[in-house]
């Protein structure tokens, strides 16, 4: 059936977007997939306004197929542009420009929520406003969004003006944050994870904006490049063995790290730009059958400066560096769902060859260090947080539990609450 | 290289249909879009406005099997489009083969909307077309028309009927420089086959099959079997002789 609801028989259900969470969130036990990508229709686009209404498993590449060459570009966009709307919402993911847009909820103008009982609630922030926000990151469990009305934002061309420049360890990256901040939409910077001593922390930070459309005009090397589908690359098979062992990763680090740097202004098309990742189908499996764990935390401003030094030594003290670490501050918009991630601080995020034991205590070190700083870690990216560290991140979870449909459940929800 | 400026779609709500549709529109396509589901109509024709909105997209409400009413609908198809030049049909139903078994008044409602209904519209439309001296008339039956099967020899026969009456037809049209195109999907993951266990290498998705039907209506193809590798299966399961063939439960 194409119009959403949910079937006749009784659940319990999980909620499915496009699977692109790395963690459980859309994951089940012993609950039916429902699975939300044939709800793919658009229901009215203005492009006077930017305003979209859209089903929610239409994806973040459909949104933008359809609107960029009319002026318009996701308010948020994450990693990756293969997720759909309905999943970008139930995780309010975040993207380089958190500091200047907030999270993808703060975009939402409003959602057709529909309950396993037949209800449909449409919520906005002046309508059902609990459902609202307990929905804006609320994991796919307060029911199944059907549609969404979405702001976009105005763009003048579909390619981005990117300035990059190193910092030679955290102290720099702090000071160059500031600045970089005040000036620039989208910010992010790469931290080699083996660097140790004077260089703990060094990186490249990168910082970028939509080209307006004067400068798009005045440069002739600049034409449409849309990357289709058949030209990514894919990686066909699971590596035998994890190619980002120690070694490879230091050559990868330190040929990253050596990268010449352009000076100010390259250009980049915005899918480069934006979705790296995207261009390699099934990149996962460069890290071999035993697969890889994501490690995202978020560290309140008054904690984040000795937090994530100290997560950092202890990353590079343990060897295990990772293939993508990133690092950024999120800004001071407050949250807007219960449970979003999203919150004033830095985050990092790195992720790790699954080497069982080694991984494991490294990763209770890394918890301790969340946890006595205050923070959070991402649900999205998770597949083994502790149940307190989850409670003591996200205090509205006690709130939250009143909003969640009977027949939806999730393997995340049932790993933090018991 | 057909023209497909001036489509009409009938069954735009299956799955495959309205991924043609989208593709079509894409390419700058206007269509009149044929549906029995008022609000299912409403919502693809909303859709196809949205990532079309210079294209005139036109929504109608009819059950094909109404035959009386085909001659109207084609009429009123060729005045809002101010012309045609392609018809696609894909409405259809797959029966459960035992209800069809143990009961006729069942197996003859199958018949006509898979089959009957299917050659009315194409008689009046091969009409137009031959006088037009142009068009295109693409149906998606289906591999199961190729040989009977115990599994569902009714759904089989309907469609096998559909692509003899086409045969036929392609045969008398092709001087009037009409293409006669007759889509045969295999497995295909849509509504019409939930249920199915749809893992496997032969399982297709209705947007590649949907490429394929544009392609094969421009290119103006006979027999098209998507994706291909059907053409290959099915010639294997033709040339089984029946002395084997009616021992195999397939
Ligand atoms: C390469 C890559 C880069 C990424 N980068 C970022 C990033 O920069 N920032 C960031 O925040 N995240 C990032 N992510 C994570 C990703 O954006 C989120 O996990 C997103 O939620 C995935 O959406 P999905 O549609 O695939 O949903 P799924 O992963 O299938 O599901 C996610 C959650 O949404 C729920 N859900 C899905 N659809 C609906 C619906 N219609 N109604 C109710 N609930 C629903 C599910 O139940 C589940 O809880 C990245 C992921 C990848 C693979
Ligand atoms: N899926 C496969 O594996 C497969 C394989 C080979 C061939 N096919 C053929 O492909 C075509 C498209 O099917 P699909 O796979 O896209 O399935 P689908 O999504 O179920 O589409 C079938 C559509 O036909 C419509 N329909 C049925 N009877 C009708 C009537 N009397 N009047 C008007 N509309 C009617 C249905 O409308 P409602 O929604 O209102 O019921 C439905 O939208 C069919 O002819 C089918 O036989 C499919």
């Amino acid at each position: 059936m194409r119009l959403a609801q949910f079937p006749s028989r009784n659940g319990p259900f999980t909620v499915y977007g496009n699977g692109r969470s790395y963690g459980d969130v859309c994951l089940t036990g012993d609950a039916t997939l429902l699975k939300t990508r044939h709800l793919d229709r658009f229901i009215a686009f203005d492009p006077d306004t930017g305003v979209l209404e859209c089903q929610a498993g239409v994806t973040l590449q459909e949104v933008l197929d359809l609107t960029v060459s009319q002026g318009w570009f996701l308010a948020v966009t994450p990693g990756t542009r293969f997720a759909t709307v309905g999943g970008a919402i139930a995780n309010d993911v975040h993207g380089k420009n958190h500091h200047s847009a907030g999270s993808f909820g703060h975009h939402v103008i409003s959602l057709e929520l529909v309950r396993s009982d037949g209800e449909i609630l449409t919520c906005s922030l002046e309508e059902n406003p609990l459902w609202f926000q307990a929905t804006l990151g609320g994991l796919g469990l307060t029911g199944l969004i059907a549609s969404v009305r979405l702001q976009l934002l105005a763009i003048e061309s579909p390619w981005m003006r990117v300035v990059s420049q190193r910092f030679a360890n955290l102290s720099e990256f702090w000071e160059l944050n500031k600045s970089m901040e005040a000036n620039w939409p989208y910010t992010v910077a790469w931290v080699d994870c083996l660097a140790k001593g004077a260089n703990l922390g060094r990186g490249v930070y990168y910082a970028a904006k939509h080209l307006d459309a004067h400068s798009f005009q005045s440069s002739e090397s600049l034409t449409p490049k849309p990357l289709s589908r058949e030209k990514t690359l894919t990686f066909p098979l699971d590596s035998p063995i994890s190619l980002v062992n120690n070694l490879s990763l230091r050559a990868f680090n330190s040929l990253y790290f050596r990268k010449p740097v352009e000076p100010l202004g390259g250009f980049a098309h915005y899918v480069p730009y934006f979705y790296p990742l995207d261009a390699i189908r099934h990149w996962n499996r460069i890290y071999g059958r035993k697969g890889f764990y994501q490690y995202q935390c978020v560290l309140p401003p008054q904690t984040s400066v000795d937090g994530i030094n100290a997560m950092l030594q202890a990353i590079s003290k343990s060897g295990q560096g990772s293939f993508l670490a990133v690092l950024k501050t999120f800004g001071e918009r407050p949250a807007a769902g219960m449970l979003s991630f999203p919150r004033p601080g830095a985050t990092l995020a790195l992720d790790f060859p699954n080497r069982e034991g080694h991984t494991q205590s490294l990763f209770e070190t890394l918890d301790s260090i969340v946890h006595e700083a205050g923070g959070a870690l991402y649900p999205a990216k998770d597949a083994r947080m502790p149940a307190e560290l989850f409670r003591q991140a996200f205090p509205a979870w006690e709130q939250f539990a009143h909003y969640i449909d009977p027949q939806l459940t999730s393997n995340f929800w049932k790993r933090i609450t018991t | 290289m057909n023209v497909l400026n001036k489509v009409m779609i009938i069954g735009v709500t299956s799955s495959i249909a309205e991924h043609t549709a989208r593709q079509l529109v894409g390419k700058g396509a206007s269509l009149y879009c044929v549906a029995r589901n008022a609000e299912k109509l409403d919502s693809i024709v909303k859709d196809l406005n949205v990532r079309a909105p210079n294209s005139n997209i036109i929504g109608a409400v009819m059950d094909i099997r109404d035959s009386q009413g085909h001659m109207k609908l084609l009429d009123d198809a060729i005045n809002a489009l101010g012309g045609l030049d392609a018809i696609l049909v894909a409405h259809g139903t797959l029966p459960i083969q035992k209800d069809c078994e143990s009961s006729w008044e069942t197996t003859l409602v199958e018949i006509d909307t898979n089959a009957l209904s299917v050659l009315s519209l194409l008689t009046l439309v091969g009409n137009y077309f031959e006088q037009q001296r142009r068009g295109v008339i693409a149906v998606i039956s289906s591999v199961a028309g190729d040989r009977g099967r115990q599994s569902n020899y009714v759904y089989g026969a309907a469609k096998g009927m559909v692509s003899l009456f086409m045969q036929g037809l392609r045969n008398r049209l092709f001087k009037s420089g009409v293409s006669v195109v007759n889509i045969k999907p295999g497995f295909v993951d849509t509504p019409m086959t939930v249920g199915f266990e749809k893992t496997g290498p032969l399982w297709a998705q209705p947007d590649s099959v949907a490429s394929g039907i544009v392609k094969a209506m421009e290119k103006g193809k006979g027999d098209v079997y998507l994706p291909w590798f059907w053409a290959v299966v099915m010639f294997v399961i033709r040339h089984i002789p029946d002395a084997i063939f009616k021992r195999l439960s397939l």
